[in-house]
């Protein structure tokens, strides 16, 4: 698969913030999927002058959201996005949201509708420190990035970075770019890009129907 | 503490209002409060609308024996929600009421009797417009935010489209932008009941010492129910007996649910007047600004508040379904709108008991507002 990928240092989970940030062109229309407590809009909202909207399930992010100003609508993604008309944003961002969805198909079949295009991020859940933990422990991998107990994880659907590529090829999306996160010390050499899957963190996916 | 008293003033609006159906109509006395302090800009006014058969006692006490404050005390008041350290928060009695507001009851300076039935049928709109009298009369171009719940919010959505330079923040609590059938079935039930009291009298008892109270009562009772919910009438009664361990075998009063509704029935015609019940429910019913406008998009084209919606997850009434047609009415306009829906076992009663949150989301949303009118200056 061809497209355009970056390599860039890892600052840990939900620090991948100004990796969005430069991705988005000033005044877009955005719609920030699973939005928390708004950090990443307000970002883009102080940087990047966009028109942004966030969705979000959980009452005490969505009141964090509102007294950062933003427009938030309280909702669940797994219900759809019928509510917003195809080609409606620039952007519809899922970030370190995909994993958690009841029904991942679905939702980024709504986010190609709606979305011009779409960012997707989430943690890969082959990285080599994963791949070790679960190989030499026997038992379903925690980290920092991913710290829950099997039976208490929010990540029911957790996808390595070549999953996502047989899922792009499978429902016929394409990816225009791929930033994927990773440890200071590994530069953007050639072993680098063929082990992609095995080096990087995380995952950003730019793409588009 | 020593209770905050507030007294609730008469504002006459000397001409004639034009109502929605083409009747003019006046002078109209409108019955408002005011807390808080309005600035010199006057920017910083809220009005806050009541619910079906509200009063414009919305905070603090109207006398030192006053037992309950006004409806919205709890988001009322220094350091609350509608903070009056902040907000010159507005409250007045809606058209056609009978808590101080020119309504049926009220005198007919041309005939010096109670216009009763000559009273005109009014609108949602109508009742805006007498609103929007007092606001002029206070100087007040600018509202910062406007409020209500259930029928407030009805109001609240009729000034952003009425005014839409005026409103630059509109909160919609419990509401809907038009009645479900099923609510206006409850409110018809209502009505006749009212209607099909003898002593109704076409609407002619002011002078009679035998009043429709069964009418209202009952009407008020049918109000009740709907503003529980099967969930909340658990919690609050259950099956439980009325001060007795088994049935009595008649027709008297057995259940507590039924003694409650009893208990708000007679409470209620001690302070409501059965003509207002008729009108205001009626304004109510015709509320529908989709078919005024050709569709909800076109009614809200043109607004230009930011917009904050509420509804509770078990409120049936106005549920939030009607709550989330709005919201996705606004966002495909691409008005600011945001929106919660609180979990809450009391029904459509929530938007006047679930404060706490209510507060919060509120507080949040209009803080954050004047934080950004301040970064404009």
């Amino acid at each position: 698969m061809k497209f355009k990928k970056h390599y860039v240092e890892s600052k840990g989970l939900h620090l991948n913030y100004s990796i969005i940030v430069d991705i988005i062109e000033e005044k877009s229309r955005i719609l920030d999927l699973g939005c928390g407590n708004g950090t990443l809009l307000k970002l883009l909202k102080d940087k990047k002058q966009i028109k942004g909207v966030g969705i979000e399930i959980v009452q005490d992010e969505v009141i964090k959201c509102l007294s950062k100003g933003l427009s938030v609508i309280q909702g669940n993604i797994d219900e759809g996005l019928k509510q917003f008309k195809t080609n409606s944003y620039d952007y519809v961002i899922l970030n370190q949201t995909l994993q958690t969805t009841q029904n991942p198909e679905f939702v980024i079949e709504e986010m190609l509708r709606v979305g011009k295009k779409c960012i997707v991020s989430f943690p890969n859940f082959a990285y080599w420190k994963v791949r070790l933990n679960f190989c030499f422990t026997g038992r379903m991998p925690k980290s920092r990035v991913l710290p829950f107990e099997w039976y208490n994880t929010p990540n029911i659907h957790l996808l390595t970075i070549k999953d996502f590529f047989v899922f792009a090829h499978n429902h016929n999306f394409k990816i225009l770019e791929g930033i994927y996160t990773t440890k200071a010390n590994i530069k953007n050499g050639i072993q680098y890009n063929i082990f992609s899957n095995l080096f990087a963190q995380e995952a950003i996916f730019v793409i588009t129907k | 503490m020593k209770k905050k008293i507030v007294e609730t003033k008469l504002y006459k609006i000397n001409k004639k209002v034009k109502f929605e159906s083409g009747v003019e109509f006046g002078p109209i006395t409108v019955a408002y409060e005011t807390y808080g302090t309005l600035n010199e800009n006057k920017d910083n006014a809220v009005l806050v609308i009541h619910a079906l058969t509200g009063t414009a006692h919305a905070a603090c006490y109207n006398s030192e024996e006053d037992k309950k404050p006004g409806w919205w005390d709890d988001l009322i008041g220094e350091g609350k929600a509608f903070d009056t350290n902040k907000y010159f928060i507005i409250s007045t009695n809606i058209l056609g009421g009978c808590s101080g507001t020119t309504g049926p009851s009220s005198i007919n300076p041309e005939t010096n009797k109670p216009y009763a039935l000559s009273f005109p049928v009014f609108t949602i709109e109508d009742t805006v417009k007498v609103q929007k009298e007092l606001l002029d009369y206070f100087g007040i171009k600018t509202l910062y935010a406007v409020a209500g719940g259930s029928m407030g919010g009805m109001e609240a959505i009729q000034f952003t489209i009425s005014y839409p330079d005026m409103v630059k923040s509109a909160i919609l609590i419990a509401t809907t932008s038009r009645l479900s059938p099923q609510a206006i079935a409850f409110n018809a039930v209502g009505r006749n009941s009212i209607i099909s009291d003898p002593n109704w009298n076409n609407g002619n008892y002011y002078e009679n010492t035998e009043k429709p109270d069964r009418g209202l009562s009952n009407a008020r009772m049918i109000g009740h129910i709907t503003y529980l919910c099967e969930e909340a009438m658990y919690n609050k009664f259950g099956r439980k007996l009325q001060n007795k361990n088994h049935y009595d075998f008649n027709f008297d009063i057995d259940f507590q649910v039924e003694s409650y509704l009893q208990h708000q029935g007679q409470i209620f015609v001690d302070r409501f007047d059965a003509n207002s019940y008729l009108y205001i429910t009626k304004a109510v019913d015709y509320f529908d600004p989709a078919k005024k406008y050709g569709s909800l998009q076109n009614a809200f084209k043109d607004t230009n508040a930011k917009f904050l919606v509420i509804s509770f997850d078990s409120d049936w009434l106005f549920p939030s379904s009607q709550s989330k047609e709005i919201v996705n009415t606004l966002m495909q306009l691409d008005k600011d709108v945001s929106y919660c829906e609180i979990k809450s076992s009391c029904g459509h009663d929530a938007f006047l008991l679930e404060y706490e949150v209510q507060s919060k989301i509120i507080k949040s949303f209009l803080n954050e507002h004047i934080k950004e009118k301040s970064f404009e200056i």
